[in-house]
């Protein structure tokens, strides 16, 4: 352990997760330095630190010494523009991304880095068009627990030789290890843009659906009780489209998105939901009487609870309906008394991925599903 | 045997004695997939017609420590549902029903003997489609596509099977059925229907999926170009790329390729064509004219000779029978061929197509290309005589070395076809010995017992619990690793 002083440094005052402080902090620079860093502290708890704009999201840590920050582990490593791919070190802010008439489309707030979005599977508007990070990471690089590197995809789209370990990774909260490097596929930026903002309800969805415009998003706040379509492609088709869906919702085409768009629902000190059901039942969930944001063209909701009842009715609601309810973040004093994660199915195996990967539960132990 | 012959008693009992086969001679008729120089007739086969006794056979099997193998359609092209001598095929082709089409949901619920067309055959009137489309997606089952994570043509837009997966029903190993997602997204916890599709059957049995349902585009245009060379094809595609564009699909073929398809369904594709390619645009008609416009003008400006543009559905099914025959129409140039899947970054497509015609020049053999060339994925059909001496081995040396460039280029060993039993022996040129170990702490998560479809995808899988490291034979006399 003599290594630890070259490798960690005391943690400051802001060094901790969900109220939980760390003894110490490391920000390797490398996938090696990393590697070398998760082997030398093999009887520390660990959280994995990118950005730090979905920290608090999830149940506090049982245990925290040590606070894996990844924001020297950042850069563009490559951008293949003919093939249409990414190379990303895990600590690279999203925004900075420089891909000229390329983008990686995923939606995240500033200051949101690659490894984060894929660890906490944050999505948001575009989601409908493009994707998750599930569907645009193609290749991965970690650091175990056991401080071995592991890669698993590639650099290619089209790869189905092994398992599909990206997939794991993304949305596992750090709890299978430290992501190192992501490999994204990119896509065309659009030549044009146009959002068509109505006061239409949620039944609308359907009929825009129908209209076979191929929107890049639609989303719904109830709040302003606004829906709001956001169409991509040439300048003349982007006109044409938008213009269609401007008379089938008798709304206005707007250049600019709506303040709300692709924000959270809730404020800092408030309970934030993340809510999925089935489409059909994205009206009535609507109808609820729950603050609600978020695309009602996939299902995937961001809701404000007031209060826990309201967390169990909107719980409730999706679980009957055939979806889920999550509690991303809450205040610590209700935080605690809560099952933040609700039904999960499939936990068994969860548990015996996480003991095959994590034996000493040492990464973000019971930040996941199931105390996980 | 004498643990089949107590099992196939158990079974019986369980399932009905019509749905466990015994007989040698009939046992015979599942002895391959796809891939049919690799044959094993299985010891026994199973029929079950529902989960419930899928989960049966798969309990008792691992109460017994017999290994069992998944078979849907048996249209793999890797060996990966070839089945085990010692162990159960487990055959889904009884379980065919499509339980739900549900378009408000944009979901269909089916049982993973469904063939992937019938799913879009029912979607249809709804306005909706299943969007992955293999080449074989008149007879491959819907659980055949979740254990290879298939593709097929249109997957440069629309992605592979993992992409349109949102729900299953899965028999793990250990004989217990376990739900996973369902109509809505996002389900709490690990990925695990991201791990299992494309597993190819070493997680589970898949009992039920539940896939997105796809609008149908407004509009759908194709082309076909015919080039005086597979370089001005290849910078067709990649300009088509660079402008930004993203077709539903961009095929290639070369010249010999033409040649088979011609002879086999007379396709009538432009003489004389060094290559051709076959793009495909999607979508509202307003962004697909416009595309439309801009792909013609940069194939002219790469070299096109002919263009033609399909002007119905006739037309346009014409041009893709000379592309989906591609496989089979090499028959009629070839007494035998070896299929080859790979994959390299798009932009090395001009100089590997250079390297493998000089690796088939060099051992003698001749080489098709037909290909995705939209996403680099190439199905290089290597031709020969099995009766001329030698000829077999010169073909399996080319067929190999071109996965050997895919891997220098940075590309992938499978695309769609999967690693099998036919290309395990390619992963660790692909991966680490470390990237291998980390997959099997996955295996071991769902089959500590190493039941579910041995021997295929991993060269030399490790006892679970054990650290990598040394030979595990030596370490564990008498333990039998399947």
């Amino acid at each position: 352990m003599a290594a630890l002083d070259e490798l960690t440094r005391p943690a400051g005052d802001d060094d901790h997760v969900g109220g939980v402080p760390a003894r110490l902090v490391a920000s390797p620079a490398s996938t090696e330095e990393a590697a070398a860093l998760v082997a030398a502290t093999r009887d520390l708890t660990v959280v994995v630190r990118g950005g730090g704009t979905r920290l608090h999201w999830g149940p506090p840590p049982r245990s925290l010494d040590l606070i894996i920050d990844t924001r020297r582990l950042s850069g563009l490593v490559e951008h293949a523009a003919g093939d249409l791919i990414t190379v990303l070190k895990a600590g690279t802010p999203l925004s900075e991304l420089e891909l000229g008439d390329q983008q990686l489309a995923l939606d995240a707030p500033a200051g949101a880095t690659a490894g984060g979005v894929v660890a906490t599977g944050a999505s948001g508007p575009r989601r409908m068009h493009y994707g998750t990070a599930r569907d645009l990471l193609i290749g991965i690089t970690v650091v175990r627990p056991d401080g071995v590197i592991a890669k698993a995809g590639g650099k290619v789209v089209k790869n189905v030789a092994g398992y599909d370990l990206g997939k794991l990774y993304t949305g596992s909260y750090g709890t299978l290890g430290l992501i190192t490097e992501c490999v994204f596929r990119l896509h065309p930026r659009p030549g044009a843009a146009a959002f068509v903002r109505s006061t239409a309800p949620a039944q609308a969805v359907s009929t825009i659906l129908a209209a076979q415009v191929a929107p890049t998003a639609i989303e719904i706040d109830t709040a302003t009780g606004e829906l709001a379509v956001l169409l991509e492609g040439t300048p003349a088709g982007v006109r044409e489209r938008s213009g269609l869906i401007e008379k089938l919702l008798a709304g206005e085409v707007s250049e600019a998105a709506p303040g709300w768009w692709g924000r959270e629902p809730w404020a800092s000190d408030e309970i934030g939901m993340k809510l999925s059901v089935p489409l059909s039942k994205v009206p009535s969930l609507i109808e609820s009487g729950s603050a609600l944001r978020g695309s009602a063209g996939t299902g995937v909701l961001y809701a404000a609870a007031r209060d826990i009842t309201e967390v169990e009715r909107l719980r409730a609601l999706c679980v009957r309906g055939g979806g889920h309810a999550v509690v991303l973040t809450a205040p610590a004093e209700v935080r605690d008394i809560l099952d933040m994660w609700g039904p999960v199915p499939g936990l068994a195996l969860m548990r015996r991925i996480k003991d095959q990967f994590d034996p000493g539960h040492r990464f973000a132990p019971g930040r996941f599903v199931g105390g996980i | 045997m004498a643990d089949i012959d107590a099992l196939a008693r158990r079974l019986r009992a369980e399932l009905g004695s019509e749905q466990v086969v015994t007989d040698r001679h009939e046992l015979r008729t599942y002895e391959c997939d796809g891939l049919a120089h690799y044959k094993v007739i299985p010891a026994l086969v199973a029929l079950p017609h529902s989960a419930a006794q899928v989960a049966a056979v798969v309990k008792a099997c691992a109460a017994a420590g017999v290994p069992f193998v998944a078979r849907g359609s048996g249209t793999g092209l890797s060996g990966g549902a070839l089945p085990h001598a010692e162990g159960v095929l487990i055959v889904t082709a009884q379980m065919r029903r499509i339980l739900d089409i549900a378009p408000a949901d944009e979901r269909a619920v089916v049982e993973p003997g469904v063939i992937n067309l019938q799913v879009t055959k029912a979607a249809t009137p709804h306005g909706y489609y299943y969007a992955p489309d293999p080449s074989s997606q008149q007879i491959c089952s819907i659980g055949g596509n979740v254990a290879e994570n298939s593709g097929g043509a249109h997957c440069l837009k629309y992605g592979f099977t993992t992409n349109h997966v949102t729900g299953l029903q899965i028999v793990a190993p250990d004989g217990e059925l376990v739900r996973l997602g369902g109509r809505a997204l996002d389900p709490p916890g690990y990925d695990l229907i991201g791990a299992f599709v494309g597993s190819e059957g070493t997680l589970g049995v898949a009992t039920e999926v539940t896939v997105r349902l796809t609008r149908l585009p407004e509009s759908v245009r194709t082309l076909l170009a015919a080039f005086p060379s597979i370089d001005a094809a290849g910078a067709a595609t990649s300009a088509i790329i660079a402008a930004g564009v993203v077709p539903a699909a961009i095929e290639m073929m070369d010249a010999l390729a033409i040649e088979a398809a011609e002879a086999a369904v007379a396709c009538g594709y432009p003489p004389g064509a060094a290559a051709v390619l076959i793009v495909e645009l999607d979508g509202p008609v307003a962004e697909v004219e416009a595309q439309f416009e801009q792909v013609t003008a940069l194939c002219t400006r790469a070299g096109a000779f002919e263009l033609r543009i399909a002007a119905d559905e006739t037309e346009r099914a014409l041009f893709w029978r000379g592309r989906k025959s591609a496989f089979a129409a090499v028959g009629r140039i070839s007494p035998d061929y070896i299929v080859q899947d790979g994959v390299i970054p798009r932009t090395a497509l001009p100089e590997v197509l250079h390297r493998i015609s000089e690796l088939a020049a060099s051992h003698g053999v001749r080489v098709a290309n037909v290909f995705h060339a939209g996403d680099g994925n190439l199905h290089p059909l290597v031709l020969f005589d099995a009766r001329v001496e030698g000829e077999a081995e010169r073909a399996e040396t080319v067929s190999g070395a071109i996965i050997d460039l895919c891997i220098e280029y940075g590309g992938s060993i499978t695309g769609e076809h999967g690693v099998g039993m036919d290309k395990a022996k390619y992963m660790p040129r692909m991966y680490g010995q470390d990237d291998l170990d980390t997959m099997q702490l996955v295996r071991c998560a769902f089959d500590p017992g190493h039941l579910a479809n041995p021997g295929k995808v991993f060269p030399t899988p490790r006892l679970c619990g054990e650290r990598p490291g040394g030979d595990l034979a030596a370490r564990f006399p008498g333990v039998e690793v399947f």
